[in-house]
This record gives C-alpha cells, sequence and structure tokens, in this order.
C-alpha cells in the first residue's frame, strides 16, 4: 500500500515506460495489428483488457479505478489513499484483513498503490486462483465497511507512512515543496499522502463519501495479465463483476494552472549533510498521440541527458567536471494532469548548488546551440526497443504499463504509436524542444539547505538485559 | 541497428507459438575447462540472454582497516577495461540495447548482464562483459572519484535515522566479524589502486567464479560464453574461507537522533545457507513476520495498534551465519510501547511456535505460490545463481514444495529456540522517545 510518487516514477528508463507493452507487432511492420491484448466492456461500463502471456502458469489481476490525489479537494488531502488502505479492512461479507488472508492462502501476493492520476489494487496468484480473486476485488467495489475504530488505527499507519517517506527524507520534503510551488491552482500541487494536518483531521466519513464518489464499475477498469484465455476471463468477469450497478460520476472540473509569470524559488531546511537541487519547467502533456510532437521529443530528450550510463547528465557532471556526485533529468507526458520536465542532482563535496544548477542549464544549452549528435539519438531508440522486449519478462510490468497508459486517458491500442513515434523523433525536433520549453519564467527551482543533525550523542547506556519483559 | 532486431522478434513470435516454457525449472550444470562452475537453463520463449557471473569476492573479504574495498571493486570494473574507457564501454553497452548491473553482497561479487539473444547483439554484449571481468583497468582518476562519491554516501547516511540504524546494527551483530565491518569514511580513504588490483587479482579467479547463463542460448552456445568469460580470469590465490561467527552478546543500544520517527532492529546471527533448518525457519518466519499483511508481527504492531507502516522479518542465510533481522519505524514518542508489543510476540512465538491454522496457510501460500517465484526469466537467474554459488542441490526448486509441505510446528518451534536465543539478541534503537 503505496503512493506512487509522480516525480520519482520516471527516473529512468523513461522511454521504455511510455511506449509499448509488447513489441511485437510495433516491430513488425510487416504483421498484421496485433490481436493481444483483448478488451470487451461490461453493460456496467466496466472495461476488461486481457493480455495473453503463457509463459508461465501465474496470472496478475489489476483493478485501476480512475480516481486518484487529483481529484481530492483542500481541506482532506490524502483521503484517496487512505481510502486505499480501507480496502484491506472489510466489507459486508469480510472481516478486516480477511482480503489478504484469502489472496495469502490462495498462493497469491497482493497490494495497492494511489498516485495523483490513479488508484490500483493488485493480486499475483496460480492462473486457476483467478476467479476468486474477481470475487473478492468485485465484493469490495460495492460492500466496503469503513468502521470508525478501525479507520481510526489506519490512518495513524498512514501518517507513520508519510513520517517514514517524507518528514524524515530531506529529498522528498523538497520534491513535495517543489510541487507545491510549481502548481498553485492545479491540484498536483497536493502531496499524494496528503499534509500532516489534513491526515490529523480527517473523518471516517471522508473515507465513507470518496468510496460513494468514486468506486464504481464505470469508473473503473480490469487489467489481467497471465496464461490465460480471454474469453474465460470476460466470462469469468461477467459472472463476478456484471451485477454491480454504476452510478453517475461527479462533474471532473479541468483546473488547469495559468500560465506561470516568471521564476520561483524556494530553500527547504532539513537535517541532511550535502545541499540537493530540484528544477521543474512546466512542460506540455502527451493529449493527442497521433498529432503532438513535442512530447516525443521531450521524452528522447530526457533519455538522452539520464536514460543510461553513457547519457550526458552522469558524463558530462558526475565523471566529467566532477560537478556532482548524482544527476538526472525525468519528464513523464502521459498524466492526466500537468507534466514536468525535471532536472535534479546533488553537488560534490566542495562544490556548490549554484555550480551544480549552471552545470545542468549548461547541459541544456549546449543542446540548444549545438543540437545532438546522430549516435547518441539512435542509442536512445535502440534502449527503448530493447527494453520493450525485455518488458515482456514481466506480466506485473506489462499490467502496470497497459493500466498507466489508460489512466492517462489514452487507449492502450495507442501503445503501439506512441513507439513508433518516438522512433522518428528527428536531431532537430530535440534541439527545437530544448529552446522551447526551457526558460526562466517557466521554471521552479527548489534546493535543500542541509542542517547538520548535532554531532551523534553517546549510546545511552544499555538497559540490563531481561528488565524489557 | 533496427534490422536484426526486426528479425529477432519474428523468431520470437515463432517461438511463442510453438510452445511454453514448462512448469519446472531443469538446470544444466558443468565445470568449464576454466574451473570454474557453470549453470545453465535453456528458456526460448523470449529473445533474451541473462549472463550473471558471481565470485566469492564480496565485503566478507575485506579487512577493517580498509572495509569498502570490496565493493569498490567491483564497482570499478566496467571504468575501464582493455583499451576502452568508461564512457566507451557505457556506449557500447546502449549500442546494442544491453544493461550491465550487479554489485556486492556480504559474501558474493556479482556482475550480471541482460542482452538480447540475437547474433550481433548478444556478440558484442558478451565480449564487453569478457573485457570488464578481464582486463579492467582500474584507472586512478575513477578511482579517486568513486572513493569520494562513497565517503559523500558515507557523511549523507550517517545524518539519516535508517542509516544509523542499520549501521550499528550491523557492527553490533558481528563484532569483530568481517559481516559486521563498517565502512568509514577512514577506511575509504585508506584503500589505494594496488589494493584495488591487488583484491581482484585474488579473489576474481575462474575457481572462485559461477557462471548462470537463462536465456534464448543453446547447452554448446552456453558451455563456448561461459568458458570464453573465464578462461582469462586471474591465477587468484584466496582460499575463500569465511571466519566464523561468534554470538554477540544480548546488548540493548540506544543512539540519539531528532528524526520524527524511531528506527528500531532486532536480531541475531542465525542462518547458513544449506543448513538443515532452513525450511523450519523459511516456513516459520513466514508466520511471524515474513507473510506481508498475514504475518503475526504486522498484525500486531500496525493492524491492531498503528504504530507502524512497515514491520518485517526476514532470515539472510549465508556462508556463515547471516542474520535473523525484524524492523520497524514509529512515532518515536511510542517506540517503546512499540518495541515492547514486538518482543512479546517474538517472545510468544519462540514459546508456542505458530498454530496449526498458520502452519497450514504458510505451507498453502508457499507452495502454491511457488509458480509466482520463477515466472519470468530474471527470477529464475536469481534462484539459479544462488543455487550455484552455495553448492545447493540441482534439484532444490524440485524439492522446495516437499520440504515445505513437510515442516512441522515442533519443528519450527525447535529451530527457532535454538536458532534465536535471547542472551544472543541485539537491539538497536534510533531515535527513541
Amino acid at each position: 500500500m503505496t503512493t506512487d510518487n509522480p516525480d520519482r516514477r520516471c527516473r529512468r528508463a523513461c522511454l521504455a515506460a511510455l511506449c509499448a507493452a509488447a513489441a511485437l507487432a510495433a516491430a513488425l511492420g510487416a504483421q498484421p495489428a496485433r490481436a493481444n491484448p483483448f478488451e470487451t466492456t461490461l453493460a456496467n461500463g466496466l472495461r476488461v483488457i486481457v493480455k495473453e502471456d503463457r509463459r508461465a502458469p501465474t496470472v496478475a489481476h489489476m483493478v485501476w479505478y480512475r480516481a486518484g490525489a487529483m481529484d481530492e479537494v483542500d481541506g482532506t488531502s490524502g483521503v484517496a489513499h487512505v481510502l486505499e488502505h480501507m480496502m484491506f479492512k472489510g466489507t459486508r461479507k469480510l472481516g478486516p484483513g480477511e482480503f489478504s488472508r484469502r489472496v495469502a492462502e490462495a498462493g497469491g501476493r497482493d497490494n495497492a498503490f494511489t498516485s495523483l492520476d490513479y488508484t490500483a489494487y493488485f493480486q499475483q496468484v496460480p492462473k486457476a486462483r483467478l476467479g476468486e480473486m474477481m470475487a473478492l476485488e468485485a465484493d469490495r467495489m460495492a460492500n466496503l465497511v469503513i468502521d470508525d475504530k478501525e479507520f481510526g488505527n489506519e490512518v495513524r499507519v498512514v501518517m507513520e507512512e508519510r513520517r517514514l517517506r517524507t518528514d524524515d527524507k530531506p529529498h522528498a520534503q523538497v520534491h513535495e515543496r517543489l510541487m507545491a510551488t510549481a502548481f498553485q491552482a492545479h491540484p498536483y500541487r497536493r502531496p499524494i499522502i496528503g499534509w500532516m494536518d489534513d491526515l490529523e483531521h480527517m473523518t471516517a466519513a471522508d473515507a465513507r463519501a470518496w468510496y460513494r464518489q468514486w468506486y464504481v464499475p464505470n469508473n473503473a477498469y480490469l487489467v489481467v495479465v497471465g496464461d490465460v484465455d480471454h474469453e474465460a476471463v470476460f466470462q469469468l468477469a461477467r459472472r463476478h463483476y456484471g451485477a454491480l450497478r454504476p452510478r453517475a460520476l461527479p462533474l471532473r472540473k479541468p483546473r488547469e494552472e495559468p500560465a506561470q509569470k516568471g521564476i520561483k524559488r524556494i530553500v527547504v531546511k532539513a537535517p541532511a549533510r550535502l545541499p540537493y537541487l530540484a528544477m521543474s519547467w512546466k512542460a506540455p502533456v502527451l493529449r493527442d498521440v497521433d498529432s503532438d510532437r513535442d512530447a516525443y521529443a521531450l521524452e528522447v530528450l530526457a533519455g538522452l541527458l539520464d536514460g543510461h550510463d553513457a547519457s550526458r547528465l552522469v558524463r558530462e557532471l558526475v565523471r566529467g567536471s566532477r560537478v556532482a556526485v548524482s544527476a538526472g533529468a525525468g519528464y513523464d507526458a502521459t498524466v492526466r494532469g500537468e507534466a514536468s520536465f525535471i532536472l535534479d542532482g546533488t553537488p560534490a563535496e566542495g562544490r556548490t548548488v549554484a555550480e551544480l544548477e549552471q552545470a545542468l542549464r549548461g547541459a541544456i544549452e549546449r543542446i540548444q546551440n549545438e543540437g545532438v549528435g546522430v549516435g547518441e539519438l539512435e542509442r536512445v531508440k535502440t534502449l527503448t526497443i530493447a527494453h520493450e522486449t525485455y518488458k515482456r519478462d514481466s506480466m506485473f510490468a506489462q499490467a502496470m504499463e497497459i493500466g498507466r497508459t489508460e489512466a492517462a486517458g489514452h487507449n492502450w491500442r495507442s501503445l503501439d504509436v506512441m513507439l513508433q513515434k518516438i522512433r522518428g523523433v528527428t536531431a532537430e525536433e530535440v534541439q527545437a524542444v530544448a529552446k522551447k520549453y526551457f526558460s526562466d519564467d517557466a521554471l521552479t527551482v527548489a534546493v535543500l539547505d542541509p542542517q547538520p543533525p548535532p554531532a551523534e550523542a553517546p549510546a545511552a547506556p544499555a538497559r540490563p538485559a531481561g528488565v524489557r519483559h | 541497428m533496427k534490422k536484426p532486431l526486426l528479425a529477432l522478434s519474428f523468431a520470437a513470435l515463432a517461438a511463442l507459438c510453438a510452445g511454453r516454457a514448462a512448469a519446472g525449472v531443469s538446470i544444466q550444470a558443468w565445470t568449464a575447462p576454466s574451473g570454474a562452475r557453470v549453470l545453465f537453463v535453456e528458456t526460448r520463449v523470449l529473445p533474451i540472454l541473462d549472463v550473471q557471473v558471481d565470485f566469492a569476492a564480496g565485503s566478507a573479504y575485506d579487512v577493517r582497516e580498509k572495509s569498502g574495498l570490496a565493493g569498490l571493486t567491483r564497482g570499478l570494473l566496467d571504468a575501464g577495461a582493455g583499451d576502452l574507457d568508461e564512457e566507451k564501454i557505457a556506449e557500447r553497452l546502449a549500442d546494442v540495447g544491453a544493461n550491465l548491473s550487479g554489485g556486492t553482497e556480504p559474501d558474493r561479487a556479482s556482475v550480471s548482464l541482460r542482452t538480447l539473444s540475437s547474433e550481433r547483439e548478444r556478440a558484442a554484449a558478451l565480449e564487453l562483459l569478457r573485457q570488464v571481468l578481464q582486463s579492467p583497468s582500474f584507472p586512478a582518476g575513477a578511482l579517486e572519484r568513486e572513493k569520494a562519491r562513497t565517503v559523500a554516501g558515507i557523511r549523507e547516511s550517517l545524518t539519516r535515522p535508517d542509516g544509523v540504524a542499520s549501521r550499528r546494527f550491523s557492527t553490533a551483530l558481528y563484532p569483530g566479524h568481517p559481516y559486521g565491518f563498517e565502512t568509514t569514511v577512514e577506511s575509504v580513504s585508506a584503500i589505494a589502486r594496488d589494493d584495488v588490483e591487488g583484491f581482484y587479482r585474488r579473489h576474481y579467479s575462474a575457481a572462485r567464479a559461477v557462471v548462470t547463463v537463462v536465456g534464448d542460448v543453446s547447452r554448446s552456445q552456453a558451455e563456448e560464453l561461459a568458458q570464453r568469460l573465464t578462461a582469462g580470469l586471474p591465477a587468484g590465490g584466496a582460499d575463500g574461507v569465511v571466519p566464523e561467527v561468534t554470538l554477540p552478546s544480548r546488548e540493548v543500544v540506544r543512539i540519539s537522533h531528532p528524526a520524527t520517527q524511531s528506527h528500531i532492529y532486532l536480531g541475531t546471527p542465525a542462518l547458513r545457507r544449506g543448513d538443515a533448518d532452513f525450511f523450519p525457519l523459511l516456513v516459520g518466519n513466514y508466520v511471524l513476520g515474513g507473510g506481508g499483511f498475514v504475518s503475526r508481527l504486522l498484525k500486531e504492531v500496525r493492524e491492531k495498534r498503528g504504530y507502524a507502516y512497515s514491520v518485517y522479518s526476514y532470515f539472510q542465510p549465508l556462508k556463515v551465519e547471516g542474520r535473523f533481522q525484524i524492523g520497524l519505524q514509529t512515532k518515536r514518542e511510542q517506540a517503546d510501547a512499540a518495541l515492547k508489543v514486538v518482543e512479546a510476540t517474538l517472545a510468544d512465538f519462540l514459546r508456542d511456535g505458530p498454530t496449526e491454522t498458520e502452519l497450514a496457510a504458510a505451507r498453502r501460500n508457499l507452495i502454491d505460490g511457488f509458480a509466482l517465484r520463477l515466472d519470468s526469466n530474471r527470477k529464475i537467474l536469481d534462484h539459479v545463481a544462488v543455487i550455484g554459488f552455495y553448492g545447493l542441490p540441482l534439484d532444490y526448486l524440485d524439492q522446495y514444495p516437499k520440504k515445505v509441505a513437510a515442516v512441522t510446528r515442533s519443528q519450527i518451534r525447535d529451530a527457532f529456540r535454538r536458532r534465536l536465543q535471547p542472551r544472543h539478541m541485539v537491539t538497536v534503537i534510533v531515535a527513541g522517545g
């Protein structure tokens, strides 16, 4: 049960994340359009996407809801994620914890994750147990019970999760404040896990309202990947999910971010030794997979800067000038909300954040002025295609890719188009987007100002053995 | 570039239509003329080849004053080899879409290659792996840079509660033993290029290498590539023996820190690879703290009381006694209360073992879910590399369900009592209330 940090989830192999799940049809121009995956929609609006992968007798079953942190409103930030936790706390039929117990007894493993754009639940099980998993998911899609006492306990677990992932993690704090500064109107300004004060004041009624609003079959889709026959899966889905009733969904308002009017800079103080720098530019979202061009060129740019061991930032900043101990680039165009292009890094001992900022800007300026080489461009595309093949080694990764693409509002069928478009990006296009999107007017800079913790106090005397029992 | 990939995918399609991987894993094993042990699993479903070479060259072979040497040596293998500098190595790997990975564990140093199995890509990637293994040049400049980055990492981790806790926990578990040596600013600074070169020459020999090959090649191709990768390795000289472990005396270490959460670790050295207690401890630990949401620790600490997001236990079997560890993080004000719950849960388990119901549930998950542990080439590689490196029986994976099924409550209770003795239990609390 985790939050999926959008700033981090695309650090490496960004291109791979954008592209097709199955390389076959994409790589094989001569082949007819692929039949696999398969798709159907139940009468209640639930879409079912099945990808047959027969290499091992297992299956991944995922239920995705089009409701994430971006659908929240002020005062109840974090409720999407808290509800995700409550989904394991029992239904009218099952007691708290019973869900996971049944998955475990089927030989499976289960978990869930909440992102800005969606909330998703999954089980990985031996293929014969798929029907049981559907019965369990269908039950909690309609019959969840949010008990006051269970809620009180679980919201405290979530606060511990926030302390673990954010409050005691300096870089996570920087990213939380970076988003909160870069976006003022758009809901991406709020952290997925929620502000601590909102968690402290959250009520079971907030979670119930969220569940009633969004957990309906017409706001969800299934992704099943594994050793299955798609017709049989469609049958199972009709049997288990078919009777669930759809409900009208609330109107979703766009809440678009107004154009930024100048650079923003913030400082975050936290216990650390080395400073840290993150620079975030507003960047285009991929909306029309056929006619948009810039998003693909920016994906390739991110891959040139930080896609592999020979990419530019590590070569120039870490191994070359040694201004940084680490440096990276990230861009994710397949999102529901707004996209950002982020450069970040940690300066080497004795080097300053200002020097690192200059070096990161320099990496962009060189591409603006000199363009990119044919060899490095080809390398990024080669890696993209290789990763398509490697991805097929994991059923879970294939299911994730379908689910995330759908969550961003694209059809899984677009994955092939996206891969072709990436392969068509030219050096001129990369240079053009480097010139177009890296203006200071659209930039937010966040710096970690490290506060050395007090020198380690001598350990208190050990308590004698046995006293504690 | 694209042509071979297209051809390759046709081959893959044919393979997908032709058949499917068998449920079991068939491991072939032999010793290469070089002296290296080789394990091979042929699986032609995907056009992928994975090769991992494990050396008995982990941090267990460090000396205290130069702790970090094993890790630096492994890290620098691809910083220059033959007449290639590190930029060239990285570029050539990327040019054929290959990934080089791996790292250092207590016992092993691992180098893993994932490549497309098509002729041109495979040949280029394997040749790079061969050079990295056999002709590392350990450039002085790269060594200085990596030392500086390691030192920066150490200093940073010393500001973090989890970094402080895990370092102190290891030294407390293994006083005087290399499993517990702390890599410090001083020990890294003391490492010279000659040390790296010498460590490589002593420990990266064919006799101490295990090559694991999984994927889309034939037996004869696997034989040929394993020999070529290991034929030109150094002569070696180290004996590969890890010193015996002396169990620590019971100790509770408290370290202050301003973090919002306490980080708490409990444990003791407990388990060797190939140990007769392995299966009782594995099954028992599933019940205690290894079974995720259904484990006792999670129920008591998280579900019932909301004390922690993460609480777990595990055994790390190694050449000599690897650790048993329980870990959790909790709001600092409730650290003592949470620790009491953990200690009581462990004490109950040591006294009574699992219930019959819990044992049955653990067996069902471990046996019915076994296929999930082997449903990708990557997972098969991980398991087979462990079998090869630690000399486990080749039918280990076939026997696994049977061995799990045979575990009894009394075996679990007995094994836990012998392995987790309170007088040898170490506790570290950082940022306690």
